[in-house]
């Protein structure tokens, strides 16, 4: 094969990798305004899966931020803005319970998490319907899924603006996605 | 050159050259007219020498080896290094006069203020030996005019360094370590200040103002602060009263007088008399605080405080119920 050749095979190759560079660039779409704003809305949340007559097939819900890195980066600014870590500390708990582990007591999925926030939930977690509008509280919900590794790698945040002896996206027990969204608490008594 | 202009639409002076105060007086005339003289004079002979060479044209059959040339040229280097040396050790002893100067203690008559550096604000305290006659403001330091004060200085995060060059030089706010400076204001005015210690994303918009007024109208100002805030009189301000203590607000900031009480942010109490919006960010309209309650990270990337979801109405309830906060 003489020179020439394959210099124009180089140029064609390298024109093929621009091409998929720029494509890749689009990753997510970023909405920096969540308008017209709503104070709070509460999920249609069911708390156990018994109902009358014959099951009905379930349909697990996605958080509308759970692909997307800016939401989820915005759900841990605001976990401090808001002063999660007062209670649930960086994740590894303290006075709540640990964010960060496999173990939830109201349920992993998205909607779970949404209520607990909004509604607040029974010995301490307090309601923060009114505190907050519906968009951030997604995005908060795909922040705390994150922390237990409940979110693809590339969308969890990973680095901090403040001193912190280790960051909460380092916790190394990582939860398996669950199937239901019956929360363990409703299983047993 | 853009942050000069937009420093300029903000209340308040801030230059070194215009000393307002002792303190900021003693560095003008002391240190910086003399150092500004020596160094242009420097300036101009070290260029006028270099020319000249450039310029010389040497004689024919002229040789360095020439004894009596050679004796010449070295007595001109010794002497140049001999005049240099003695102008850097004056200025040392000028420097450390100064320096000493400009923290002599001031004696017992002058006023106690706290400043707390946060980030990226100021908040303020006037102790009393009441204290129901706390007085908790942020961002702006009312001062008399002709009576020394001294600034206590804290921080609760990081270094931070209180510097108002039209009254006084720069002191760190050291986090654990309690610093302190003082200054006095010869005439009344507004006098800028602003963080001197890079403290992290905001660190540019951390400024403060220094309000000098003679001393019945601080002492007016002064008791104004200590009233709780005013109780909503109609029923807009009485709605945004309610947003306020309903909505995430109170969850940081204070206002005496209602529930609000939390520390976190700055107080709020006479938020309406102040004269600018975080810390010196934007001068305090209307409009501004709006855009401020509902999207702050827009104007301030990075500060503490979240974007608040408001409906309109709320909105413009809330801005009623901020104003009448004088």
């Amino acid at each position: 094969m003489s020179s020439p050749c394959r210099s124009h095979w180089a140029t064609w190759v390298r024109g093929l990798a621009l091409a998929g560079l720029a494509a890749a660039c689009r990753r997510e779409t970023r909405q920096f305004d969540n308008w017209p704003p709503t104070a709070s809305a509460a999920a249609v949340v069911r708390e156990v899966d018994l109902q009358p007559g014959p099951p009905t097939r379930h349909v697990d819900l996605v958080g509308p931020y759970d692909g997307n890195a800016y939401g989820t980066g915005e759900g841990k600014r605001l976990y401090n803005q808001m002063n999660c870590s007062g209670c649930h500390f960086q994740g590894g708990g303290g006075i709540g319970p640990p964010l960060m582990d496999s173990q939830w007591i109201y349920g992993s999925q998205p909607e779970n998490i949404f209520q607990t926030i909004v509604e607040g939930r029974p010995n301490g977690m307090p309601s923060f319907r009114g505190k907050l509008g519906t968009d951030q509280v997604w995005q908060l919900v795909a922040y705390v899924r994150s922390m237990s590794g409940l979110l693809p790698k590339d969308v969890a945040p990973g680095r901090n603006d403040d001193m912190q002896v280790r960051s909460q996206e380092q916790s190394t027990t990582k939860a398996q996605p669950g199937r239901s969204t019956l929360p363990p608490s409703a299983e047993h008594p | 050159m853009i942050p000069l202009l937009q420093a300029s639409q903000f209340p308040g002076r801030h230059s070194v050259l215009e000393p307002a105060g002792a303190q900021a007086a003693l560095i003008k005339d002391g240190l910086w007219d003399p150092m500004f003289v020596t160094a242009s004079v420097t300036f101009a002979l070290v260029v006028a020498a270099l020319l000249w060479a450039l310029l010389r044209r040497r004689v024919g059959g002229e040789t360095l080896e020439d004894p009596a040339r050679q004796r010449r040229l070295g007595l001109t280097v010794s002497l140049a290094t001999a005049v240099t040396t003695i102008v850097l050790f004056v200025f040392l002893v000028v420097d450390s006069t100064v320096g000493r100067a400009t923290t002599a203690t001031p004696g017992h008559s002058a006023l106690q203020i706290r400043v707390t550096g946060h980030q990226w604000w100021w908040e303020v305290q006037y102790r009393d030996s009441l204290a129901q006659h706390w007085v908790t403001t942020a961002n702006e330091i009312h001062i008399p005019v002709g009576r020394p004060v001294v600034v206590e200085l804290r921080s609760t995060d990081v270094i931070h360094s209180f510097w108002p060059p039209n009254l006084s030089a720069k002191r760190d706010l050291i986090p654990g370590h309690e610093n302190s400076l003082w200054l006095e204001a010869d005439s009344s005015g507004e006098y800028r200040g602003q963080c001197a210690e890079y403290c992290g994303h905001q660190h540019a918009k951390m400024a403060f103002l220094v309000v000098a007024e003679p001393s019945d109208s601080f002492a007016g100002w002064l008791a104004g602060q200590r009233d709780t805030a005013a109780t909503p009189a109609d029923s807009l301000t009485r709605r945004g009263q309610e947003v306020f203590l309903g909505s995430a607000c109170p969850m940081c900031h204070a206002v005496a007088g209602t529930p609000a009480g939390s520390r976190v942010g700055p107080d709020l109490t006479h938020l309406g008399s102040r004269r600018t919006l975080a810390a010196g960010t934007l001068p305090n309209t209307r409009g501004n605080l709006a855009g401020w309650i509902v999207n702050p990270q827009a104007i301030k990337p990075g500060a503490k405080m979240p974007p608040n979801a408001l409906s309109p109405d709320d909105l413009q309830a809330l801005l009623a119920y901020l104003e009448t906060l004088r």
